[in-house]
């Protein structure tokens, strides 16, 4: 049964010479419908004018992503009854994606920003030495790890809704990122160390990502584009060991050396041993760390002098009564060659359980 | 209740503050907190980045020295990014029996174990505070309502995203908490564009511009929306919101000099502690303008 939907949508078209404006328009629609199918309704009977790109209307395409209630997704994916109930107003809130300039009502120009920034990260293979003589052939379990940065439809939605992106601009985003992956974790790519190390010393790349999580929360594809940006990060330091210019490398191996001699964190040390290469003395007498801990040191003052921090505890922290245990845990899992991971996207929720699914009811969550 | 209660590093680093106002308020809430003090750094998502496994372990280690605990309803952290942090490692190992079983197996030599158990639960002080003891609850224990006040609330990534990771499926509003919260204390809360943003925090040190320019960017939405102080449950975002303030400054061009208080604190004034007991002048940014603001509104009761 058709219910009556209202859809509060952001107007603008430059060539008019007029300011942007919000116009509520009523639909008629079956709830289970897609938001996308209300605005193809108002084209349809009320405004022809109103401009969205769209097209398979199954989000496969990845072509109609706009902002609803705020929250970038698809049209095509967004059931018009869900986005009611999530309006504040009683109004269904529909903008054109962030981050990216408008052109017309609800499309953007993905190739000003998305694009530009996919063929920033080389978005092909780069093979090694001369071509087989047939296909490339590569064992199916090598490949698990890059299958979820493979299912990105580039509909821009993690662009949009990218916190780094909104201060910096230059920022090489989620989703190019999450296709950088895609090439670094394939065994048939001969730039890997080559690649990491761009993205590593770019102040716009793996680095520039603010662990925010808004990319992972609204990828119609959970394609997880964070993760794989952690997944980055993780061979550059770990397999790597690119020491690069934005402290990535020294943050890394200073607070994890750190956690590993006392258990907690001893915040003091942390900052001054990230603007080096992660070591104690070394790392903190490199010019370019004194340069650094110069420009932090009014934050020091701010911090002593506001009675936070006490001389004391600047330089010393006490070590956790059982940390030879957090020192064992350490020594047996960081000394292993290969890294174990557990990635939910493939082993699916529930995967691996056996015996343990039925005894403990299922593995739903 | 009683309570496992994980503060994490910060708290009882850089912001102490903050660790000491949650002991000052628990037993107002008839809270019995058993601290983990033998417990590690969450990772805090940079361990994570290195090694998955290793944090895995780690915070397992953690949740099997909370459900040891007798008698305990649950873990109880008071850092958003804790929060995270743990729920990501939590969610692979209740995903896998295999992988627990394998996480546990480094945990053996302490005779520790993490047990998946549905009634168990890790909750923010955010989330306690609605959920268990409830907000009609907490509002008949309100001293000093802390009217005429406007709050801006920030409430920190890592306790808002992923919502499917963080329970949102059985708890829809835990992104509106703080300001349902703000409200049943008798103060205003502030409606700006940075409440669920980024602080910056996290790449301060790394790039130094993005972090201050986030910090500085929701600062002044905040004192543009008309707030008089900030509240956030995440010790992180405060370093960038308080100890990097006048830094923001800076990169936003303007001036700031916003008040920034820790959940606990705001809770503890409404229930009638004093703002020396609530760590009030260990803040970079002045808080008294709030405590004037207070004085000017006498309390009710």
């Amino acid at each position: 049964m058709a219910e009556t939907f209202t859809l509060k949508v952001r107007r603008f078209d430059p060539e008019s010479g007029q300011a942007a404006y919000w116009r509520d328009y009523g639909v008629e629609l079956d709830p289970e419908r897609s938001v996308l199918d209300g605005i193809l309704q108002i084209k349809d009977r009320e405004d022809a004018s109103l401009a969205i790109r769209c097209s398979c209307r199954a989000a496969i395409c990845g072509s109609c992503g706009v902002r609803i209630n705020g929250k970038s997704s698809l049209a095509c994916n967004t059931r018009i009854s869900d986005a009611a109930a999530n309006a504040r107003d009683g109004a269904i809130v529909v903008e054109p994606m962030g981050n990216m300039p408008v052109i017309k009502d609800l499309i953007v120009d993905m190739d000003a920003v998305h694009w530009k920034k996919v063929q920033r990260v080389v978005p092909w293979l780069l093979p090694e030495g001369e071509p087989p003589e047939r296909e490339y052939i590569v064992p199916a379990e090598a490949m698990i790890d890059v299958t979820q940065s493979m299912a990105c439809i580039h509909c821009g939605a993690c662009v949009s809704a990218c916190l780094s992106l909104e201060v910096d601009p230059d920022f090489i985003g989620p989703a190019a990122l999450a296709k950088a992956y895609r090439f670094v974790g394939d065994p048939r790519d001969g730039a890997t160390e080559q690649r990491l190390n761009d993205l590593a010393e770019d102040p716009h790349g793996i680095y520039d990502c603010t662990h925010c999580f808004a990319c992972i929360e609204v990828c119609p594809k959970d394609v997880a584009p964070m993760s794989q940006i952690m997944r980055l990060r993780r061979r550059a330091t770990g397999d790597y060991e690119i020491k690069d210019r934005n402290n990535g490398f020294g943050h890394e191996k200073a607070f994890t050396e750190l956690i590993e001699k006392y258990g907690t964190l001893h915040e003091a040390q942390l900052v001054p041993r990230s603007f080096g290469d992660g070591s104690l003395i070394k790392g903190q007498t490199e010019p370019g760390a004194v340069k650094q801990l110069l420009e932090s040191a009014p934050t020091a003052l701010r911090g002593l002098r506001s009675g936070k921090v006490t001389p004391k505890k600047a330089l010393i922290h006490p070590k956790l009564p059982d940390q030879d245990q957090v020192r064992r845990i350490f020594k047996e899992i960081d000394s292993k060659d290969e890294r174990l991971e557990l990635n939910l996207y493939i082993v699916g929720e529930g995967g691996g359980e056996e015996e343990g699914a039925a005894a403990e009811g299922g593995e739903e969550r | 209740m009683k309570l496992a209660y994980w503060p994490g590093c910060v708290s009882r680093g850089f912001t102490p503050e903050l660790h000491g106002s949650v002991e000052k308020v628990a037993p107002l809430l008839d809270l019995e907190l058993v601290e983990l003090d033998r417990a590690n750094c969450c990772g805090a998502g940079v361990i994570a980045e290195h090694n998955q496994e290793l944090v895995d372990t780690l915070n397992a280690r953690t949740f099997a020295m909370a459900q040891s605990v007798d008698g305990a309803a649950g873990m109880m952290n008071i850092c958003s990014t804790c929060q995270g942090a743990q729920s990501e490692c939590q969610e692979r190992l209740d995903a896998s029996g295999d992988y627990r079983r394998h996480i546990n197996t480094h945990l053996k030599g302490e005779g520790l174990a993490y047990e998946r158990d549905a009634d168990w639960w890790n909750k923010n002080l955010l989330w306690l505070l609605v959920e268990e003891i409830g907000l009609d609850a907490l509002r008949e224990r309100v001293v000093r309502p802390l009217d005429g006040l406007r709050i801006a609330p920030f409430y920190g990534c890592y306790i808002v995203r992923p919502t499917k990771r963080l329970g949102y499926a059985d708890h829809p509003e835990r992104d509106l908490y703080l300001d349902q919260l703000i409200a049943a204390l008798g103060a205003e809360p502030v409606q700006y564009a940075g409440a669920r943003k980024c602080c910056g925090f996290p790449v301060i040190t790394m790039n130094r511009t993005t972090s201050l320019r986030q910090a500085g960017r929701h600062l002044a939405d905040a004192i543009d929306a008309g707030a008089d102080c900030l509240v956030t449950p995440c010790p992180l975002c405060h370093l960038n919101l308080d100890m990097q303030q006048p830094a923001a400054a800076k990169f936003v061009e303007r001036d700031l000099d916003v008040p920034v208080l820790h959940l606990p604190q705001m809770v503890g004034l409404a229930l009638g502690l004093e703002p020396k007991e609530l760590g009030m002048g260990k803040h970079v940014v002045s808080t008294k303008p709030v405590v004037r603001r207070l004085q000017e509104t006498p309390a009710a009761a």
